[in-house]
């Protein structure tokens, strides 16, 4: 894979930072050693010009003046709380993010703001993990790709006043002129070459008093860390296998717990025939009914999956009992809002395209652990989320909210699951059932057909057109509910999507503040309708940016055909902003576009404008009955993405290497997404019980070439956009139409392989959970 | 319950587990050693990827039983040289492969095979080599396994 940087433009002239730098306000703590501190939503206080987006001619959608990651860091202004840096007597650094991390890197990318300030190497900060703190309310949400958005401004405020407090406490040691003072790798030194380390320094920059100080941050001009490729700090665990999920640590007597599970999807225990059995057999310690089902304790995962497997219950219907994808579908068609231009009138294209379910696992299932007493609870996990979740597992227990202490542990992947607490709850609930600790996981199974989804949604495209110009763009997306109960990381705000009505309204301005259309399209209208069918959703590397994303390529890929537009310059003519075009010229000239392509191949665009980034792929993709028909054991094929060229111009970057990193992720989900991986709903639960089943993406499905620039916007940008969920949308849509191209044929719904018949035997729905096979000997390889 | 004697990364464990208990449990839950990972329990994510006397194999589908006295089992933990990482381990931080890395332990330790493999065979460690991993990463880091496997067999 190659990866390519776009030189930024010229600096500003001269070597110094422009006169009126902006300043903001900081605290100092009192405390023997140095503790600063800042507001986590407070920004500028005077001076200094503001960056905001170029002029938008045309009239401004939602997203384009305002958008999700704004309404992420406005929710919180009021609640005005501190986060705190502190410099320890070891010459360490350290900080404790109130947000999660699941592998998206905002701990090496917090540790680099931090070093950047502060002159120090970046491993010389810890930054950990912070536990549910309610007093930071809507601030301690890690979701919308928002991590590095709201938090790069205030830590870096802190830092820097840390910073400046080191300074002149070396200047009256050394006696010497604060300015002639430099710091680097935790040393200040003076022009003499004495050195004092931040270590002794940090009792004497210490304040006896609470106080407000201004602070003046480092010119970006001045950047040695921040921009530059960063492998992630916890990269040496990892590879050794010390990194520890919520799975792997040891607590005391917090043994294997394993839910014995209805086979409807949210299907509810009625009555257990043999209780007494399952509890005598080997390794089992206890088996307690619960609200979700039959919960077993055993030494042993194992066992415990053996005790499930035992367990004979009968059960409830579920919540969709009867539902299939049909019937799914069909409320969904009978739900879409109209389209407003009529049919016929003028020259019209049209898009009618169906989203089957997907499931957002990660490879870490549900899992937490959790020590409930009769005063008290401890609960580990990873949550995105842990303030709403401090509340809900307080209100299951009976207990004040005080009383329950969230601890939030790296987690093995997110995608948007991990805002929801699912496993922890239930832990919770167990662990007071039982009266022990117990460490529950979800088993492939029950996070497959149990867990949480990306809900079935339909997407609706009329287009009016003249000869060389779009008249009108309507697009109507009719959805599955998307639960957003979790709000924006607060209790309050959770109670309120609770509220009825609460959730639509609470989707639908999620939707207008994610959704622009990248083009000038004449009379632009997108229109959300969502329908409860109690599904267990969630967000999934975005909420609804792919599937509109693709509805809309696709469509403006027809457009361009209709006017016998080239593809490419199509885009380029229509796109809203120079921006665009920037990331459109940038995979158009890399990926080489419109080079010549054998019969059966084909190249595909798409673009995308979303968590104030442009994204633009290339996308080469290869349908040849050879490549199509190649035989993996129980692994699906089909077409063959053979080379993504990706662009994103995401204003300041952090750290290059981490951007790279989710761009990547993105595109193997796109693939997924559009051409592998659904959930077939049969008969009140899903078929899919493990990656046998449910195709994400795998080696042979994954590009042989994948190219990644970062394209460096014009305005040097002073904030850095998000990331995490950039990639997958404009994939999407760039797969979709390559495909449309090789076959000769517009796909009406995703996956295109949905319909094909199971290349699998579905696994039992009882017992629950298939057993582990005990051939594995006869599977292995090696030199 | 009977007693086992295990060569576990280099060192002899003994460990009390029934016959059928498959062995990433008794790694994990009973030995405490928890680099390989759950990640489907049926011999499909490849997430519990270890080695057995050298080849690469998934204890969530072996029986303890079938463990005998003299297999040497090793897991992610066992697989450097105190130290000093095996080149894989370095080539998997020199590509900043890992995301979450829930999968990585299981994805080195199916490269490292995989490269034996191949040079047993004769075979270049190629892409049609690597497309042979079924191992899955859902955080979608394939491209940089490929460069990280790929520069470490040079080193191997
Ligand atoms: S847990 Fe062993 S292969 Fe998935
Ligand atoms: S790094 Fe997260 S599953 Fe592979």
């Amino acid at each position: 894979m190659a990866q390519h940087r776009v030189a930024p433009p010229p600096k500003r002239e001269g070597l110094r930072a422009p006169v009126g730098r902006r300043k903001f306000l900081g605290y100092l703590v009192a405390a023997p050693t140095l503790v600063v501190a800042a507001e986590l939503t407070r920004q500028e206080i005077f001076g200094g010009p503001s960056a905001t987006a170029a002029p938008i001619t045309s009239a401004p959608q939602p997203p384009e003046a305002y958008d999700l990651l704004d309404l992420l860091r406005d929710a919180s202004r009021p609640t005005a709380n501190l986060i705190r840096v502190e410099v320890n007597r070891d010459g360490t650094v350290s900080f404790a993010l109130p947000r999660s991390d699941n592998g998206q890197g905002i701990i090496t990318s917090t540790q680099m703001i931090i070093a950047e300030e502060m002159g120090l190497d970046v491993d010389q900060v810890q930054v950990t993990l912070a536990d549910a703190r309610p007093e930071l309310l809507f601030n301690q949400i890690t979701g919308g790709s928002s991590t590095t958005f709201t938090t790069y401004t205030p830590i870096r405020v802190a830092a820097a006043l840390a910073q400046m407090r080191l300074l002149d406490a070396a200047a009256q040691i050394l006696n010497q002129d604060v300015r002639t003072l430099t710091a680097r790798k935790g040393l200040i030194t003076d022009t003499l070459g004495n050195a004092l380390p931040i270590g002794d320094l940090t009792e004497p920059a210490s304040s006896a008093v609470d106080q407000a100080v201004d602070v003046v941050l480092k010119p970006r001009e001045d950047f040695t860390i921040i921009g530059k490729p960063q492998t992630k700090t916890d990269a040496r665990d990892i590879v050794t296998g010390r990194k520890s999920f919520v799975n792997d640590l040891k607590i005391p007597d917090a043994l294997p717990t394993v839910i014995c599970r209805a086979p409807d999807l949210n299907g509810t225990p009625d009555d257990v025939e043999n209780l007494k059995q399952v509890r005598a057999m080997p390794g089992i310690t206890d088996v307690e009914v619960v609200s979700t089902g039959v919960a077993v304790r055993a030494q042993t995962f194992g066992q415990a999956i053996d005790g499930v497997r035992a367990l004979q219950v009968s059960w409830n219907d579920g919540t969709v009992h009867g539902e299939s994808d049909e019937t799914i579908l069909a409320k969904l068609k009978a739900a879409e809002l109209p389209l407003v231009v009529p049919a016929g009138a003028v020259e019209t294209v049209e898009g009618s395209f169906t989203f089957y379910f997907k499931s957002n696992s990660s490879l870490e299932p549900n899992s937490a652990i959790a020590d409930v007493r009769s005063d008290s609870a401890t609960i580990w996990g990873p949550m995105k989320n842990p303030v709403t979740a401090q509340a809900a597992i307080a209100k299951k227990l009976g207990l004040p909210q005080n009383a329950v202490t969230v601890h939030v542990v790296q987690g093995g992947g997110s995608f948007g699951r991990k805002l929801f607490f699912d496993a922890a709850l239930e832990a919770a609930e167990v662990s007071q059932a039982m009266g022990k600790p117990v460490k529950l996981m979800w088993t492939r199974a029950d996070d497959s057909r149990q867990g949480r989804v990306h809900g079935m949604c339909t997407s609706r495209v009329r287009a009016t057109v003249t000869k060389d110009s779009v008249l009108s763009f309507e697009q109507r997306h009719t959805s599955v509910s998307t639960d957003f109960t979790h709000g924006l990381g607060d209790a309050i705000t959770a109670a309120g999507a609770k509220a009825p009505g609460g959730n639509l309204t609470f989707a639908e301005s999620i939707f207008e503040l994610t959704q622009a259309n990248p083009y000038n399209f004449g009379v632009s209208t997108r229109m959300l309708n969502e329908v409860d069918m109690r599904f267990n959703t969630s967000s999934m590397r975005n909420v609804y940016s792919p599937d509109v994303t693709t509805a809309r390529e696709v469509v403006t890929d027809q457009l361009a055909n209709k006017m016998g537009r080239d593809a490419y310059e199509f885009r380029r003519e229509f796109a809203r902003s120079d921006r665009i075009r920037g990331v459109l010229d940038a995979v158009a000239k890399q990926g080489r576009w419109g080079r010549s392509m054998k019969n059966g191949t084909a190249q595909g665009l798409g673009i995308h404008h979303e968590y104030k980034g442009v994204t633009a792929a290339l996308v080469e993709i290869d349908c040849r009955p050879e490549t199509v028909n190649r035989k993996i054991r129980e692994g699906v094929t089909g077409p063959r993405v053979t080379k993504v060229t990706f662009a994103i111009d995401a204003g300041l970057v952090i750290n290059p290497k981490g951007i790279e990193a989710q761009m990547m992720g993105g595109i193997n989900d796109a693939i997924a997404l559009i051409l592998t991986s659904s959930l077939h709903l049969t008969d009140g639960h899903f078929v899919e019980a493990s990656w046998d089943n449910y195709f994400y993406t795998r080696q042979w499905n994954t590009p042989p070439e994948l190219n990644i620039i970062i394209v460096e916007p014009d305005d040097q940008a002073d904030e850095p956009g998000g990331a995490g969920e950039a990639a997958v949308a404009a994939t999407c849509g760039a797969i979709a139409n390559a495909y449309a191209k090789a076959v000769g044929k517009v796909p009406t719904y995703f996956p295109i392989n949905h319909l094909d018949p199971f290349p699998f035997e579905p696994k039992p729905l009882v017992p629950p959970i298939p057993e582990s096979p005990v051939d594995g000997l006869r599977y292995t390889y090696g030199g | 319950m009977p007693t086992r004697t295990l060569h576990l990364n280099g060192e002899k464990v003994t460990v009390e587990a029934e016959d059928d208990v498959r062995l990433l449990w008794v790694i994990r839950d009973l030995l405490g050693v928890t680099g390989p990972k759950y990640g489907c329990g049926i011999n499909v994510c490849k997430a519990c990827t270890s080695h057995i006397n050298g080849q690469a194999f998934n204890p969530c589908s072996v029986p303890v039983s079938d463990i005998k006295e003299s297999d040497e089992i090793t897991t992610i933990e066992g697989l450097a040289d105190g130290d000093k990482l095996h080149p894989m381990q370095q080539a998997w931080i020199d590509m900043d492969v890992a995301q979450c890395g829930f999968c990585q332990p299981g994805q080195i330790m199916a490269a490292v095979a995989k490269v034996e493999q191949c040079r047993k065979e004769g075979r270049d460690v190629d892409d049609a080599a690597i497309e042979e991993i079924r191992n899955i990463c859902r955080c979608g880091t394939y491209n940089r396994i490929r460069e990280a496997i790929k520069a470490g067999a040079e080193e191997m």
